[in-house]
C-alpha cells in the first residue's frame, strides 16, 4: 500500500526524524492561509499524489511570491497530475503540502528496503541524492553504501558505514545515527516494504533534514496496521483495479486488445507471454485465484469488457482440484448472463476437460474451445488480427 | 528415490480442522500420504478424518514421530504456527498459507535456519512425490512417477509444467512449489541441490517469475553445481515495470528482475530456456 508524502512526513515526525515545518490544505484559501502561517517570505508547495516525478511535471513549486502559491493551488486542486510514473490520465490532486523553504547545502539519498537475496533489511545511502537513484546505482554503484540488518535491534556502530559514505562530520554523524536508528524502528514497527528519503539534505545550519518521504507498506501486514490503513486514499488507486480487488480478483490493465482471465498469477503472466508469442497483445492481467465460481467469473468478464480495446477474451483455467465441467458451466452462465459480445476462447485443463470442451462447443454463444495453451493463444490472436 | 517426501514420510497438519485443510488432507490421504494427526488449538482430544487432534504441535510431538508438517493456518496466526513447528524441531515445514507479512518471514527463516528446519513456502502449492506422498493443494492425478524434478515459484503454472512432462511420458521424481513471496523458506538453489543429489532425477524443470534475483542466483549455482540438464521458463516477459502481478514477489523495480534479464543469466550459465510456457515438456524431452 502507498501513502502520500505528507502522511510519510507525519510518520517521520512521530519517529523523531527531522522534517521541515509543513501544513496541508485542500482549497486555495486554505493553501494561502497555511502559507502565511508557515512563513513570511518563502514557500515550497507540493501536489500530493501517489507517484514520483512530480517536480518535472510541475507538481512542485519553490517560490517567494504568494501570488504564485495561489496560482499553484488554483492550477492543481481538483485537477490531475501526469508524471512519467502515472498513466496518461494522471492522478487526482486533492491535497497540497505547504512547507517552509529549506536551504540546501548538500543532497543525500537514504532508503531502506527488504533485500531478498540476503533476506534482511538493506539500508542504503548515497552522496548522490536528489536525483534518480536507480540511475546512480547503475552508473556509479560505488556511490551507494549499504548496511544489512537481520532484526530491529540496531548496534551502536551499524550506521557508520553509511555516515562515512556520506562523508558526514562528527556532529552530523551523531544526528545521522538517530535518523538511522529511528528509520529502522519505523520500518519494523509499521511493516514497511520500502522507505525512501530523497533527498535527505544538509540545511543552512548544517543539520540533516528529510525533504521528501516515500513509504510503501507491506499489504500482507495491514491486518495489524490499523493506523496505516486509515491513511489509504482510494482516489489514487485505479478504479477498475480497486473494484477487482473487492471481488478478490487481481487485475492490472494493459495496452493490448486480448482480455485474459486466468487462475493463478504465474499462469496469468505465462498466458500474457504466450499471447505475445502468438502475435497478439494482452489487454490485462487478471488472476481469478483458487475459487473459480460463476459469480466471480461473471464479475471478471464485466471488468475486462469495460476496456473498449478488448476484441477477444482468452480464458485459461487449469482445473486442479475443481472439475472442468463445473468450471465450464460457470463460464457459460457468466458469458450468457453478462452478455459478452466479443469472441471468448476457452482453454480448460484438468479433470473432465474433454466433457467440458464438448459442453463449450455445444452452446450457441460465441465461445471457441481450445485444448492446449498455444492453440488457445493462436486462436485469440487470429480473431483480433 | 525422490526429494523431501516419500511414502514413509509421517505428516501432521496444522490448522487441521479448517475447511481448506480438511479438503486437502482428505485428498492427500486418498492419494496415499501418511498423515498421522493434526493440530487445532482448543480441539485437542477430538478426532478428525479418523485421526487424532492435538492442541499444539508440541503435544502432537509427544505422542507421534513427525517428519513433516503442512500448515493451513490463516496468515494472521501463521507466524505462531510456524514458530511452534520450529520449536518442535519438525524437519520439514510446508506452509501453504498466503499473505504472511514479509518481516514475519524474515524472522521465521532465521529461526528455521538456526534450528535446522526446512520451510517450503509460504504462498505455495506444496510438495509432491508422485504415487507416494502429496503434501499440498495440487491435483494429484496430473502427476506420474518418473525422472523430472520440478521446482517453481508459481502454483497453476507448475501444474502446466507437470502436465507437459506427464504427457511427454517422462513423469516426475518430485515437484516443489517454493512460493511467490519475497522471502521464501526455500530457494531455487536449495531445491536444485536436492535434485542434483537425487539418483532418480535425470532432468530438472525450473519455473521462475519476474521480480527479485532468485533466478539469477540459481543460474550461477547451476553453472558450477548442477550436472543434470535444466530447462527454465520465466513468466512475465510482457509484464510492465512497477506493476505488481499477483504474487508479492512478482514486481519489476527499476529495470531489475525482468524476465529478459533472467533468461539471459540462465542462458549464460548453460541452462536451456524456453520462451513459450507451452514448450516446457518438449524441451526437457530433448535433453533426457
Amino acid at each position: 500500500m502507498n501513502i502520500h508524502e505528507y502522511q510519510s512526513k507525519q510518520i517521520f515526525k512521530e519517529y523523531g526524524l527531522p522534517v521541515p515545518n509543513f501544513l496541508t490544505a485542500n482549497t486555495t484559501e486554505e493553501v494561502l492561509a497555511s502559507a502565511k502561517e508557515i512563513s513570511d517570505t518563502n514557500w515550497v508547495v507540493k501536489a500530493q499524489v501517489h507517484a514520483g516525478g512530480r517536480g518535472k511535471a510541475g507538481g512542485v513549486k519553490v517560490t517567494d511570491n504568494l501570488k504564485e502559491v495561489e496560482e499553484f493551488a488554483d492550477k492543481w486542486i481538483n485537477n490531475k497530475l501526469v508524471t512519467y510514473q502515472t498513466d496518461d490520465q494522471g492522478q487526482p490532486v486533492s491535497c497540497i503540502l505547504v512547507e517552509e523553504c529549506t536551504e540546501i547545502k548538500k543532497e543525500f539519498y537514504l532508503g531502506a528496503v527488504i533485500d531478498r537475496s540476503t533476506r534482511s533489511l538493506a539500508v542504503m545511502a548515497s552522496p548522490e541524492g536528489g536525483m534518480d537513484i536507480e540511475k546512480v546505482a547503475e552508473d556509479h554503484p560505488e556511490k551507494i553504501f549499504k548496511v544489512f540488518l537481520k532484526s530491529p535491534s540496531v548496534g551502536n556502530e551499524d550506521h557508520l558505514p553509511l555516515a562515512e559514505g556520506l562523508e558526514l562530520s562528527e556532529e552530523q554523524t551523531k544526528e545521522f545515527k538517530d535518523i538511522f536508528r529511528n528509520l529502522v524502528k519505523l520500518f519494523f514497527e509499521k511493516d514497511l516494504s520500502l522507505v525512501e528519503i530523497n533527498p535527505l539534505v544538509l540545511n543552512g545550519s548544517d543539520n540533516l533534514v528529510c525533504l521528501d518521504g516515500k513509504i510503501n507498506i507491506d499489504s500482507n501486514a495491514l491486518f495489524r496496521q490499523d493506523e496505516i490503513l486509515e491513511l489509504r486514499d482510494i482516489s489514487q488507486e485505479e478504479e477498475k483495479e480497486l473494484r477487482a480487488s473487492e471481488w478478490d480478483l487481481n487485475y492490472v490493465s494493459l495496452e493490448g486488445n486480448i482480455g485474459c482471465l486466468v487462475n493463478g498469477a504465474g499462469l496469468a503472466m505465462a498466458t500474457m507471454d504466450i499471447i505475445k508469442l502468438a502475435g497478439g497483445e494482452p489487454a490485462n492481467f487478471l488472476d481469478v485465484g483458487g475459487a473459480v465460481d460463476e459469480k466471480r467469473v461473471a464479475e471478471a468478464f464485466k471488468i475486462i469488457l469495460e476496456d473498449e480495446n478488448v476484441k477477444a477474451i482468452l480464458v485459461n483455467i487449469f482445473g486442479g482440484i475443481v472439475r472442468c465441467d463445473v468450471v465450464a458451466d460457470g463460464i457459460i452462465s457468466a458469458v450468457e448472463g453478462v452478455g459478452v459480445d466479443v469472441p471468448v476462447v476457452v482453454r480448460l485443463k484438468g479433470n473432465n476437460s474433454e466433457i467440458a470442451k464438448e459442453m463449450l462447443g455445444k452452446t450457441n454463444l460465441n465461445i471457441i474451445a481450445a485444448s492446449e495453451l498455444s492453440e488457445a493463444a493462436e486462436k485469440a490472436a487470429e480473431i483480433v488480427k | 528415490m525422490s526429494i523431501l517426501v516419500n511414502k514413509d514420510t509421517k505428516v501432521i497438519c496444522q490448522g487441521f480442522t479448517g475447511s481448506q485443510a480438511t479438503l486437502h488432507c482428505s485428498q492427500a490421504i486418498e492419494y496415499g500420504t501418511s498423515i498421522i494427526g493434526g493440530v487445532t488449538p482448543g480441539k485437542g482430544g477430538e478426532s478428525h478424518l479418523d485421526l487424532p487432534v492435538f492442541n499444539s504441535t508440541k503435544e502432537a510431538q509427544q505422542e507421534l514421530e513427525i517428519d513433516a508438517t503442512i500448515i493451513f493456518v490463516p496468515a494472521k496466526f501463521c507466524k505462531d504456527s510456524v514458530l511452534e513447528a520450529i520449536d518442535a524441531e519438525i524437519p520439514l515445514i510446508i506452509c501453504i498459507t498466503e499473505g504472511i507479512p514479509t518481516l514475519d518471514m524474515m524472522k521465521l527463516k532465521q529461526n528455521a535456519d538456526s534450528a535446522g528446519c526446512r520451510i517450503i513456502g509460504p504462498n505455495c502449492p506444496g510438495v509432491i512425490t508422485p504415487d507416494q506422498c502429496k503434501l499440498g493443494i495440487m491435483p494429484g492425478y496430473i502427476h506420474k512417477p518418473g525422472k523430472i524434478g520440478i521446482v517453481s515459484r508459481s502454483g497453476t503454472l507448475t501444474y502446466e509444467a507437470v502436465d507437459q512432462t506427464t504427457q511427454a511420458g517422462l513423469g516426475q521424481s518430485s515437484c516443489v512449489g517454493i512460493g511467490g513471496d519475497p522471502i521464501p523458506g526455500s530457494s531455487f538453489i536449495d531445491i536444485l541441490q536436492l535434485f542434483e543429489e537425487d539418483s532418480e532425477t535425470e532432468g530438472i524443470v525450473m519455473v521462475g517469475e519476474i521480480g527479485g534475483t532468485a533466478e539469477e542466483e540459481a543460474a550461477e549455482f547451476i553453472q558450477s553445481n548442477v550436472s543434470k540438464p535444466v530447462v527454465a521458463y520465466i513468466a512475465g516477459v510482457s509484464a510492465p515495470p512497477g506493476k505488481r502481478m499477483g504474487h508479492a514477489g512478482a514486481i519489476i523495480a527499476g529495470g531489475k528482475g525482468t524476465a529478459e534479464d533472467k533468461f539471459l543469466a540462465l542462458e549464460k550459465a548453460g541452462v536451456h530456456t524456453t520462451r513459450s510456457p507451452a514448450k516446457i515438456g518438449e524441451e526437457i524431452s530433448k535433453l533426457v
